[in-house]
């Protein structure tokens, strides 16, 4: 990778000068279905800065899946630009985004995509064994609650763990930007909210820039900013004042 | 549990133990084709490095020749010829041997060795005993096989009929030869050891027992480093012409190497057929269960490339998993082959008589077995390995597509109202992946193939042994005389007790010759409208003997490129010697040998030899064989006496013993394959559809009913793949036939109804047993539970 070499773990947010670590600048998308063009991102400009907390806002269908996917290095746009730091990353090669993701990015999926054949341990040992700094599996899970299944299966685990295993494996590589994809979109509420508090803890004690895509408007308390996504564009940047625990949130 | 391992192939290592069903089917089938391949291979290198060895140290000759009799002088002449190293003569003599216990005549072998022994060609390893003693004139070395059939030792004693004199030999060695590595009778199938028995007599005693003295009638030659071996073959002909010489050959033509030979051909063609059929369906089982793994781990494959694994990464982790089963496999296949080699080098020690038989697993063959596995199974796997490399993640995170479905030929043209819901659901499902249809029918269709390769010789040496025995040869027993007799010889043997008929023949060495190809075989001369040797092509039917010209089998002639009516040169080595021209009247297809007949007395008058005959076939009375025998033994024209039912006996007990063990090991391979396909197209069917199915129970369908949806698909294709398979098979065993053609035999394609049957039911059996084994799992189906798993 061309970029300039990145701490692995950035300091305290400061509000004051904030550094926009994502820049995004035009950004479309088409997928071709068939003989089908299905637009989901129809030009979309978007900053995210150097330990913010932000919520992605918007109905299913709206682009913001797809979005996320770009930021992550998971998708190319179509057409505009996506800087990460000084480093371009629609001119990147899979390789290139590969190594990307291996370095900086922190994922968590809607459905937890945790390896059933893998102990809760184990799954977060996959991502520490192929990262440079990486915490260990038991410094993870213990960060989001789980020192005490550290060898469960994952079907022997809730939904909620499972969502925690999964959010302990996105951040034991100390990753620059977590991506989270509907975190608590299948869980209850108690335990969307014991997610939540994962996410938020991780933001917090770790400083890492943090993006969460939900449909669930409550949760856009305990944002420092909320991008309501809507169509395949931006519909509001919102910055919140007044920052909720998730414990707080009205759901 | 596995510390050491890392993450991702702990992964590996559950998925693996996780699919442990699928997984042994698979590495049995590439172990059956891996065991059978070193089965080959080892067989082959136990054979062939043996008999390099062998002929090497014991100084096996390179050019062979039979005279009547010539004078020592001669010696020196033969050993000037240019390319020849070194010159053995000896005096060798067919007779006839009565054994102790045994109470038909044996046949013998005597040929001298000198007195004291020397290094020699055709050099004799001592088995147990010692040496003969020059000045006692009664000590022979036996052949090892002919004293352990008999339990006779050192010591013993064997009487020999020498020129119409009974004369008791005492053994007092057992050897080995390498010129009777395959120790067989001219005329016989298979050897027998009890019957049968090579003799080496001090060459003083056996020339004076045959008036041989200062002569001698068999010459061995040893050929100089790039020697022209037609070259000397053609010098010594000419020298010998004049002593009866009856051509001199190669090793080509030497029986028992050209038997050792032919078998490590055979071996070098069977090593490849069975184990690509094997490899091949292994092939495509790894084709469908990883394409099913994949397809089932295609978030867990996003999750990884999203983590940064890399493509390579990925790739590496789906190929660690084919190498992993690779690997069992070859593993498995060695061990088994090891055993099934052993066994088959076991087997050959029985036939190929060898100092030591050394069976060794080279590790040549085990990289060979692995290399050629590791192909099979890359080329089954690496476009889906390929497919799940590239799959963006971004796609990966969605679940697959619904699979797109449409109706069936079948029902495009209007025959929809024939079928009822479920047999819609199993015949869209057939045809909506047509190759992975026809590959799943492939393999089960290669189940039968197998079997009807691993049958097939049975039937084959049946229809052989038929025709051979019962419809061709019809006598008793035949005697063989030391030089061509006239008529009244036949009414002599006609007196002999409970001699029923008597029906004489004339064996005659030729050499055919036609431009600049010839070749050194027999011309059988038969009497008119034979009954005791029934002249028959291929198919059993009588073959009406043309009063004038030859009769050749169609092997011969095409060997020598030759046609009907065209006119062909014979060159009589024995009698007076003529060379005539004559023409091919007649082609017949034959299983046996490079033969030609002719009408006996068309025969007499082209070898000016007025009534003569050199063989005879006799049928006589059950009851008093124990007198004729006995007269036989007095006879002192008889060089050989062959009785047709111990032939009979022995080729049974030899050959069919063998085949149906290998038969037993074919049935194995068959089930293997056919369960693993059979169980592993049931297992992905279940994966791919146990939401569909569970929908269906939650509808209340039955189990039964679902069964039927499931496994109806299977009983089509298993059905489907009766004829396909049969057809297959009907092609490898028509592809082997063709194969193991050589100028010694041509194996019939003859395959009984009863074959066909027995393979078709082996793998129909095999089919129902792995289906109930899946349904088993489908009656366990947790309804909830598989409709709550997302996919």
């Amino acid at each position: 990778m061309s970029t300039r070499p990145i701490p692995a773990q950035s300091t305290v947010p400061s509000v004051a000068q904030p550094y926009a670590v994502f820049e995004a600048r035009g950004i479309t998308k088409i997928y071709r279905m068939g003989e089908v063009e299905v637009p989901a991102l129809r030009g979309v400009d978007l900053d995210l800065f150097e330990g913010e907390f932000v919520v992605l806002l918007g109905p299913s269908g709206s682009g913001k899946s797809t979005l996320l996917n770009i930021l992550g290095g998971l998708d190319v746009p179509t057409s505009g630009s996506v800087r990460y730091r000084d480093h371009d990353l629609t001119k990147d090669d899979d390789a290139h985004l590969t190594g990307y993701r291996r370095k900086h990015v922190g994922f968590v999926f809607q459905f937890y995509n945790l390896i059933p054949s893998l102990t809760a341990r184990e799954n977060v040992a996959l991502v520490t064994e192929i990262a440079a700094h990486p915490m260990t599996p038991e410094e993870a899970l213990g960060l989001v609650g789980m020192s005490h299944r550290l060898d469960h299966f994952p079907a022997q685990l809730s939904g909620g763990e499972q969502q925690r295993v999964a959010i302990a494996r996105a951040i034991s590589k100390r990753p620059d930007v977590l991506l989270c994809d509907e975190p608590t979109g299948a869980l209850d509420i108690e335990t969307g909210i014991l997610v939540l508090d994962a996410i938020e803890r991780v933001n917090r004690e770790l400083g890492t820039t943090t993006a969460v895509i939900t449909h669930n408007a409550a949760i856009s308390g305990m944002a420092d900013r909320i991008v309501s996504v809507a169509d395949g564009r931006i519909a509001q940047v919102r910055v919140n004042t007044h920052k909720q625990a998730p414990s707080e949130l009205a759901w | 549990m596995f510390r050491f391992l890392r993450a991702i192939d702990r992964k590996l290592v559950r998925d693996i133990w996780h699919l442990k069903g699928q997984m042994t089917a698979i590495i049995s089938v590439i172990a059956c084709g891996v065991a059978t391949f070193v089965m080959s291979l080892t067989a082959l290198e136990a054979l062939r490095t043996t008999q390099e060895a062998y002929y090497d140290r014991y100084r096996f000759a390179d050019v062979f020749a039979y005279l009547k009799r010539a004078p020592n002088t001669l010696i020196p002449r033969l050993a000037e010829i240019p390319g020849v190293a070194h010159v053995q003569t000896r005096v060798a003599r067919d007779v006839i041997l009565d054994v102790p216990g045994l109470p038909e005549p044996a046949a013998g072998r005597l040929i001298s060795i000198p007195e004291v022994e020397r290094i020699d060609l055709n050099a004799l390893h001592l088995r147990s005993g010692r040496y003969i003693e020059p000045g006692r004139d009664d000590e022979v070395l036996v052949t090892d096989g002919f004293a352990v059939a008999h339990g006779f030792h050192p010591g013993d004693r064997v009487t020999a009929i020498i020129n119409g004199r009974r004369r008791q030999l005492r053994i007092v060695g057992t050897v080995l030869s390498p010129e009777y590595i395959y120790t067989i009778r001219l005329g016989s199938l298979v050897p027998d050891d009890k019957r049968f028995a090579i003799m080496w007599m001090g060459e003083r005693s056996i020339s004076a027992a045959f008036d041989m003295e200062g002569a001698f009638n068999d010459i061995a030659l040893d050929l100089m480093h790039g020697a022209d071996e037609q070259e000397v073959i053609d010098r010594v002909d000419r020298l010998i012409e004049q002593y009866g010489g009856m051509g001199a050959h190669g090793r080509r033509d030497q029986i028992s190497h050209r038997f050792v030979s032919d078998e490590i051909k055979q071996l070098e063609r069977m090593g490849t057929i069975v184990p690509s059929l094997f490899l091949s369906v292994a092939a495509f089982l790894l084709n469908v269960v990883l394409s099913r793994i994949i397809a089932l781990q295609r978030d867990q494959i996003a999750a990884l490339k999203a983590f940064g694994y890399s493509n390579f990464e990925v790739g590496l982790h789906y190929m660690k998993l084919v190498l992993v089963v690779v690997v069992l496999g070859v593993a498995t296949g060695c061990g088994v082959g090891c055993l099934l080699g052993r066994h088959m080098t076991t087997m050959y020690a029985k036939f190929y008589k060898f100092p030591i038989l050394l069976f060794s697993l080279p590790a040549k063959v085990i990289v060979l077995a692995f290399l050629v596995s590791l192909v099979a199974a890359a080329i089954g796997t690496l476009g889906v390995i390929r497919k799940a490399v590239k799959l963006p993640p971004a796609e990966a995170m969605r679940p697959e597509p619904p699979t797109s479905y449409r109706p069936t030929i079948l029902e495009r043209l209007g025959f929809a109202s024939w079928f009822s819901q479920p047999a819609r659901m199993i015949l869209r499902h057939i045809e909506r992946r047509p190759l992975k249809s026809f590959f799943s029918m492939f393999g089960i269709a290669m189940a039968i193939a197998v079997q009807l390769l691993g049958r097939f010789p049975a039937d084959s040496l049946g229809h052989l042994l038929e025709l051979q025995f019962h419809v061709s040869e019809r006598q008793d027993l035949r005697i063989t005389l030391y030089e061509s007799a006239s008529w009244q010889g036949v009414y002599e043997l006609q007196h002999l007790p409970g001699v029923l008929r008597v029906e004489p023949r004339k064996m005659v060495l030729v050499r055919f010759k036609n431009g600049h190809i010839t070749r050194r075989t027999l011309i059988q001369g038969l009497v008119d409208e034979p009954v005791l040797n029934n002249l028959i092509d291929e198919q059993g039917r009588t073959v009406e003997l043309p009063e004038e010209g030859v009769v050749m089998n169609a092997k011969l002639a095409s060997v020598l490129g030759l046609k009907l009516d065209d006119t062909v040169t014979i060159q009589f080595l024995q009698g007076t010697r003529q060379t005539v021209e004559v023409p091919v009247t007649r082609l017949i297809s034959e299983n046996l040998g490079t033969f030609a007949y002719m009408n006996l007395r068309a025969l007499n008058r082209l070898m000016q030899e007025g009534n003569s005959f050199s063989e005879v076939n006799l049928s006589a009375d059950l009851d008093q064989y124990d007198q004729l025998y006995e007269q036989i033994k007095k006879t002192p024209r008889a060089a050989n006496v062959a009785v047709k039912q111990v032939s009979v006996d022995s080729f049974r007990r030899t050959v069919m013993d063998n085949m149906l063990q290998m038969q037993f090991f074919n049935v194995i391979f068959a089930c293997v394959i056919a369960f693993g396909v059979v169980y592993n197209t049931a297992r992905i069917a279940l994966s791919e559809r146990g939401r569909e199915l569970a929908s269906l129970r939650v509808l209340g369908l039955t189990r039964g009913e679902i069964s039927f949806i499931l496994l109806g698909e299977l009983a089509v294709l298993t059905l489907a793949a009766i004829p396909f398979g049969i057809g297959c098979g009907l092609i490898l065993v028509k592809l082997v036939c063709h194969f193991l053609n050589s100028e010694m035999y041509r194996i019939p394609f003859v395959i009984t109804a009863k074959t066909l049957g027995m393979s078709v039911l082996v793998v129909v059996v095999a089919a129902i047993v792995s289906g109930l084994v899946v349904r088993r799992r489908l009656d366990e189906l947790d309804l909830i539970a598989v409709l709550k798993t997302r996919e």
